[in-house]
């Protein structure tokens, strides 16, 4: 994928799986090789002023600059686990494969299960198990790239790993985060955990086929939300029977 | 436990930097963080004892140098201080407030041992 780096290696305890391939397994410390940085001046005290991030971040541009020449648009998607992120892009694909190429990358700390989801709806796919790790970060997303190879002109969603805190930290070089709350976690959550809200540019109220057997109030779901990052927009949706996907795919379809 | 992460981030960071300016060992760290950064400092001094064991910053100190979080609000322009993402702007009440400051995770200097 990138001339420039030849990086092949993912970060210790970390695999990259496409469903009936040979893992990648981390060895070695990947990465380190895009650190350009100047030598401090000589002496005991050494001035740094870096973010702690900015390796991360300057991978996250790198992969940002993969997408722009290649004219694919990235989403990271967030959230608890279970809210349904995998279900929601199980119908996405369904109902956007044929009009757009699609590609995905999982995140779990364990197992295959959300790969071979999408694998049988026929795009292409890489899991990211990240061991211990409680979020994806861009180097990860990067390796998968070089596994992955997604097609131009197309469509990537990165699911991270269910935690609404730590992904929120990590820019992947998404063009934009999607937020999702499912209606059985409480419309509180927004106000609990503010940063990944502030984060997210979209917030897909999921489940809505459950509203009438829960005490889940969407109005006050999206007041919380806006409280945090006024700029949040909303789409309330049922992945499961379809009810409210059509909003989500035009803001889709508008991003492209 | 993002903070994990970040220490390893902070640990690689200064072992790099000591490492080319000669040092043997990383003595201390300063680290400034924000109060909107979403860092919780009593765990990230954890994990750094733990991410520095066995590397030229092990037994370092790690110094954090909070910074003040500061909101604008996008009403009435008002400026204040912001503990918190959820900003309510206490002039005019409204939610559409920018935090200008507080969000920062920056490693400002260490010092080494020669």
């Amino acid at each position: 994928m990138c001339d420039s780096c030849n990086c092949s290696q993912p970060e210790n305890g970390v695999t990259i799986k496409s469903p009936g391939r040979q893992a990648m397994s981390g060895s070695g410390s990947a990465g380190r090789h895009h650190s350009h940085q100047d030598l401090p001046r000589e002496g005991r005290l050494v001035e740094v002023r870096e973010a702690v991030l900015g390796k991360n971040d300057g991978i996250a541009a790198h992969n940002r600059e993969f997408f722009r020449e290649r004219r694919i648009v990235a989403f990271n998607l967030v959230s608890s686990p279970g809210s349904g992120k995998t279900t929601i892009l199980e119908r996405t694909i369904r109902e956007l494969h044929q009009v757009i190429p699609i590609a995905v990358i999982e995140g779990d700390q364990q197992t295959m299960l959300d790969a071979e989801r999408i694998d049988a709806t026929g795009v292409p796919v890489v899991q990211v198990n990240t061991g211990a790790g409680c979020h994806l970060d861009a180097d990860m997303v990067h390796q998968a790239l070089h596994q992955l190879e997604p097609a131009e002109d197309s469509l990537l969603f990165i699911e991270n790993v269910g935690n609404l805190v730590c992904p929120a930290m990590f820019d992947l070089g998404e063009a934009a985060k999607v937020v999702i709350i499912s209606v059985t976690e409480g419309e509180d959550k927004p106000l609990k955990y503010p940063a990944m809200f502030d984060a997210a540019s979209l917030c897909l109220i999921n489940k809505t086929d459950l509203l009438p057997h829960v005490d889940f109030d969407v109005a006050r779901c999206r007041e919380y939300g806006l409280r945090v990052n006024h700029r949040l927009e909303f789409f309330e949706i049922s992945a499961r029977s379809g009810e409210g996907m059509s909003g989500w795919l035009d803001w889709l379809r508008r991003q492209l | 436990m993002h903070e994990m992460s970040l220490a390893v981030n902070i640990v690689e960071l200064v072992s790099t930097k000591a490492k080319a300016v000669g040092g043997q060992r990383v003595t201390s760290v300063e680290l400034e963080a924000g109060k909107l950064s979403g860092v919780m400092i009593e765990a990230l001094l954890f994990c750094f004892e733990a991410a520095s064991r066995d590397t030229p910053a092990e037994g370092a100190r790690l110094e954090i140098r909070e910074v003040e979080g500061c909101g604008r609000c996008l009403d009435c322009g008002h400026s204040f201080a912001l503990d918190s993402l959820l900003a309510q702007c206490p002039q005019c009440g409204g939610y559409a407030v920018d935090a200008v400051q507080g969000r920062e995770l920056k490693v400002l200097s260490l010092t080494v041992d020669e």
